[in-house]
């Protein structure tokens, strides 16, 4: 079989995202998303500084590969298996900015767990959004498992699945890949490489350069790509979309990227980081970087720009306001769904 | 390893049964930890270990009797953990302290009888089920004492209380007339086995039989002053004492008084001579579930009514309660039987060794009797009926034993002092 | 009602219930065209083919994961691990993943899904192929762990942990696969989950006890009524949710409990089934609660007659029930 480790390079011109496919609607739509996906998170990080909340984890910086990748899927239709930075990709899948500072305030009412996980542990059987828990690459077989089921009952839903280059490192990850690979399945493995696993840059997690290399072991193609060129991402993952529907099996997409935050709230990234590195990723902004193209291609007007700084900033505010204000689980709560049908009652 | 010995337990003693072993092969024991249950005629003790260690073997199975002397066991001593002396008493509250002066006489093995507290540990540590069905039956501290434990060491189980619950539940129904007892059912043409208590009955009754010449003689007493006199006083005696006056220690007193009167009656038979005695201690026979004790008042000559009565009740209370210790059943130089409260009117007791006569006081009965005037009257008489070893004394002696007795009964007034 | 071994009732309740229900699939290692090394799925890769019978890579978080994801959509599977001794790769994937997906979500999330594990020991399977994994997992909330003991409950258990909303630990003692024959209902059978049963009624004391050692504590019984000791043996089936009542009923019935395991001592079930004794019917124990269990050894060894002293058997349990009945 012919597999091969593409090295996918943003191309210039104005109208990149139209031959693509994308509308300037679609475009603006996925700008939106990465926009409030950032400001969601910079929320956050204030109320964690002001002591209101115990613990942030981030998405900055990601935004592009996640709602690039993101874009290509169906929601409702394909599945998504995220991990805890995906803030992205659950937004575009139908989560919303009152969701995410419910579940950072841990309220009753948060949709991904009542309350139960930490941030950034997204879930929505609704959405199509498996849940996550905190050990890495589980999800890989998951997703594996999700586009099984599809398979057997032949559907052309896709399930795409998301990690960093640590969880790279994880047996599951390399099972999860090599049984989707026998069996062909509909699965999108997506490395979203920021550079660390915490602290352990990816020189001391893996002696290649792109975790995309292993695709050629598993026998299907991996890529390697832009993470912070969101219209590259999309790109990609609408080919590997496309590949996976036609039952030609998964794809490994690799996005080099970087994490602009600490690893969480409670990590100090200066212990580990040059300030030079991370101020340099910062001129890469996926957000500043799109922004620049949108104007270019004439789609980002002012007045569009202003509306949409708007309904973010609305949004945001809302989304704090409700969820700081919304009530808490009750202690009653701590003992139910231990079980979906409790016997021992 | 040391070994185990069948102790002597109380004079006279020449062999003891196993009953029990407390401990089985392999068990750690305690210095001083009730190791065995052995019966002698006299009594039903329980034998401490005599050191600290684990039992090896048991020699002599329960029910066997052995003599005094012979091995029944073997203990191998655990070495004493360094620091904690081997001897060292279970600690004792300073308090005790006080009596140390007057007690530090070591025990001899046939006084070193278990205190409450740490005898029968399998008997009184009762499982929870044992004690919620002893609350819901309402069973008295007498009654578990009157259950035999079938487990090991004794210890009485849930199915040993639903037993006894069931068969009192038929003892109540066949309108008490017969005391519920721990006896086996018989079947006809089956033997039925010996508990070692009858073992011992038969064995020390043969040997005396064997061995003494009895004697027998019945005096008539005419107790109808006693009768009065105990009518007016027993309401205010229990009131003041709590306890039932019964003719019992007052014909006791007059068995005492009639003792030294003829002090060869208070005497044992010995190839080397007839030994009298200093003290008085008159046995009194109890009978209990599965046979006879004979516990002892001792000193009987230097207490008043009130107080042979205390002793009464309580030696028969015990008796009854299984909670008699060694030295309640030793050194007894007279005994009395009381046969009359179950309707008897003449009885021939048989002499427990080595002392030299019995006293039966039969029914006390009203009958028409000639008194002085040659008049006839209603009178409530009672036959005193003395078996003796004719070794010992003879027929005169017995005579003007039996006099002195009923002279003081007959006497009796509210001139004779309680106190 | 047909006489069948406890392999013949595991494989014929699997195929009843993907003949029921065509979202029932096998996934596990060998379980295709060898039909399983023990033959539990025998005949089923050819009755049902590849899609629903699939031979796994050899590896068990995949054989677990891989069930989750297809258990999150719309699939019932039923995992095989070959044996219960090689589950500890895919520990994270039970623990951390499928018995907590239900809890995490708030129940939006349930896994419908089935982990068959082939446990125990006195097979001279050694350190490897013996293990008891129950207490284990029973310690996991989230997960329901069931053993059953006779060929009836192997099918009507299976099937209702297949049928189950929740992940389901499904644990058969190879040792009884084709020593145990029994009567097997027409009809659906299903038994439920949480349900202890009382195989033999006593009055003196109770076994409690699952798996092999049920069939064990069985004989025992049988030679302790002709001693005039009456047994009552209760059937645990269900590691957890343990059916307290049904604890709590013998025990209070008996006075005095033995339980039997041949997992190792420490915090196993039997520590549990004791607890629950001693905290529920404490009033009417006539003897402390006991428990005959293997040794706190790693497993036990190749060598028959150190697997002979590691397994508790009937003269061992004989003996402690005999002690007990003392007591």
């Amino acid at each position: 079989m012919a597999t091969k480790t593409e090295q996918v390079q943003a191309k210039g011109g104005k109208n990149r995202h139209r031959s693509l496919g994308l509308s300037d609607d679609q475009a603006l739509r996925m700008y939106e998303v990465m926009r409030l996906a950032r400001a969601v998170d910079e929320r956050m990080w204030l109320i964690n500084r002001q002591g209101r909340a115990p613990f942030v984890i981030s998405c900055q910086g990601q935004e592009g590969a996640q709602v690039g990748v993101a874009a290509a899927l169906k929601p409702g239709h394909d599945w998504v298996a995220p991990y805890y930075r995906d803030a992205g990709v659950v937004l575009w899948f139908g989560m919303t900015a009152r969701d995410q500072m419910l579940s950072f305030f841990a309220r009753r009412e948060d949709p991904n767990s009542g309350g139960r996980q930490m941030p950034g542990h997204y879930g929505s059987r609704g959405l199509h959004i498996v849940t996550g828990g905190s050990p890495v690459a589980t999800q890989l077989l998951h997703a594996a498992g999700v586009a099984l089921a599809s398979k057997q009952r032949k559907e052309d839903a896709v399930t795409a699945t998301f990690f960093g280059e640590g969880a790279a490192s994880q047996g599951d990850a390399h099972e999860a890949m090599n049984f989707a690979a026998i069996h062909k399945l509909a699965v999108l493995f997506v490395c979203e490489n920021n550079g660390y696993a915490i602290s352990v840059p990816q020189t001391r997690q893996m002696a290649i350069q792109d975790v995309a290399q292993r695709a050629a072991g598993y026998g299907f193609p991996g890529v390697v790509v832009d993470g912070n060129d969101v219209l590259a991402c999309y790109e990609v993952a609408a080919t590997a979309v496309a590949r996976a529907r036609r039952g030609e099996g998964p794809t490994l997409i690799e996005a080099k990227t970087y994490r602009m935050t600490p690893h969480s709230s409670d990590d100090d990234d200066k212990r580990y980081r040059q300030a030079e590195e991370v101020a340099l990723w910062r001129t890469k902004d996926p957000i500043q970087a799109y922004i620049r193209y949108l104007r270019e291609a004439g789609v980002l007007r002012d007045e569009v720009e202003q509306a949409i700084t708007e309904r973010v900033t609305q949004q945001v505010d809302e989304a704090t306001e409700y969820a700081e204000q919304a009530p808490d689980p009750s202690v009653d709560d701590l003992l139910k769904f231990v079980y979906k049908k409790d016997v021992s009652g | 390893m040391a070994s185990v010995k069948m102790p002597q337990l109380g004079e006279s003693i020449t062999e003891g049964t196993i009953a029990k072993w407390l401990k089985k092969p392999g068990d750690q024991v305690k210095k001083y930890e009730a190791l065995v249950e052995v019966i002698t005629d006299k009594v039903n003790a329980e034998v401490p270990a005599p050191l600290a260690g684990v039992l090896k073997e048991i020699k002599v199975v329960e029910g066997a009797t052995v003599t005094v002397g012979t091995e029944i066991a073997v203990i191998e001593e655990s070495v004493p953990s360094s620091g904690a002396p081997a001897t060292a008493s279970p600690a004792t509250p300073v308090a005790a302290s006080a009596k140390s002066a007057e007690s530090v006489a070591p025990a001899t093995p046939s006084s070193a009888v278990p205190a409450d507290g740490g005898s029968q540990e399998g008997r009184t540590r009762l499982s929870p089920a044992v004690r919620a069905l002893v609350e819901q039956h309402r069973i008295s501290d007498a009654e578990l004492e009157r259950i035999s434990g079938s487990g090991i060491g004794g210890r009485i189980s849930k199915k040993d209380v639903e037993e006894f619950v069931a068969t009192r539940g038929e003892a109540a129904r066949s309108d008490g007339a017969t005391a519920a007892t721990a006896q086996p059912p018989a079947t006809p043409g089956q033997a039925i086995p010996l508990s070692p208590m009858r073992r011992a009955i038969a064995t020390n009754m043969l040997k005396s039989k064997q061995t003494i010449p009895h004697a027998w003689t019945v005096a008539e007493v005419d107790m109808t002053q006693v009768v009065r006199y105990r009518q007016q006083a027993k309401a205010s005696f229990k009131e003041r004492e709590g306890i039932d006056l019964t003719y019992v220690p007052i014909i006791i007193k007059g068995v005492v008084e009639g003792l030294k009167a003829v002090p060869i009656l208070n005497a044992s038979w010995s190839d080397a001579g007839v030994v009298p005695h200093r003290e008085i201690n008159i046995g009194i026979a109890v009978s209990v579930d599965d046979g006879l004790i004979v516990p002892v008042i001792r000193g009987a000559d230097r207490m008043s009514i009130s107080g042979l009565a205390k002793a009464t009740d309580d030696l028969a209370r015990r008796a009854r309660a299984g909670k008699l210790t060694l030295e309640d059943v030793q050194g007894a130089t007279f005994t009395v039987n009381n046969p009359g409260t179950f309707g008897t009117i003449l009885s021939y007791s048989i002499i427990a060794p080595p002392q030299a006569g019995i006293l039966a006081m039969d029914a006390i009965v009203k009958r028409p009797v000639v008194v002085e005037g040659d008049a006839i009257a209603i009178r409530s008489m009672m036959n005193l009926c003395l078996s003796f070893d004719h070794r010992v004394l003879d027929g005169v002696s017995a005579a003007t034993f039996l006099q002195g007795v009923r002279r003081w009964l007959e006497g009796f007034s509210e001139q004779v002092p309680l106190y | 009602m047909a006489s069948k071994t406890i392999i013949e009732a595991i494989r014929g309740a699997m195929d009843e219930e993907m003949e029921r229900d065509p979202s029932v699939f096998i996934i596990g290692e060998d379980v295709g065209i060898r039909g399983g090394v023990f033959l539990a799925t025998d005949g089923l890769y050819k009755k049902y083919g590849e899609d629903r019978v699939i031979d796994s890579p050899l590896a068990e978080s995949c054989i677990v994961g891989v069930a989750i994801g297809a258990a999150v959509n719309g699939m019932r599977p039923i995992a095989e691990i070959q044996f219960a001794d090689f589950i500890a790769p895919a520990m994270n994937q039970i623990i951390e993943e499928a018995a907590r997906f239900c809890y995490r979500t708030a129940g939006d999330f349930n896994l419908p899904m089935v982990i068959r594990a082939p446990w125990g020991g006195g097979v001279h399977g050694a350190l490897y192929h013996s293990q008891s994994i129950e207490a284990t997992f029973g310690h996991i909330p989230g997960l329901k762990v069931v053993i059953p003991s006779t060929p009836a409950d192997a099918r009507g258990l299976l099937k209702a942990a297949v049928r189950d909303p929740d992940p389901v630990l499904y644990l058969e003692h190879k040792r009884t696969y084709r020593l145990v024959r029994g009567e097997v209902p027409e009809g659906d059978g299903v038994v439920p989950i949480g349900k202890a049963e009382v195989k033999r009624e006593g009055t003196d004391l109770s076994l409690i006890a699952y798996g092999l050692m049920l069939t064990h504590c069985l004989d025992v019984a049988a030679k302790l009524a002709k001693e005039g000791i009456s047994a009552e043996v209760l059937d645990l089936r269900t590691i957890k949710p343990m059916d307290e009542a049904a604890v709590i009923a013998t025990a209070r019935k008996t006075g005095k409990v033995l339980v039997v395991h041949e997992d190792n001592r420490f915090a196993g079930i039997a520590a549990e089934v004791m607890a629950i004794i001693m905290e529920n019917a404490f009033d009417a124990l006539d003897a402390p609660v006991m428990r005959l269990t293997a040794p706190d050894v790693p497993a036990m060894p190749f060598n028959h007659t150190l697997e002979e002293a590691f397994m508790p058997n009937v003269e061992k349990i004989l003996a402690k029930a005999r002690e007990l009945a003392r007591l």
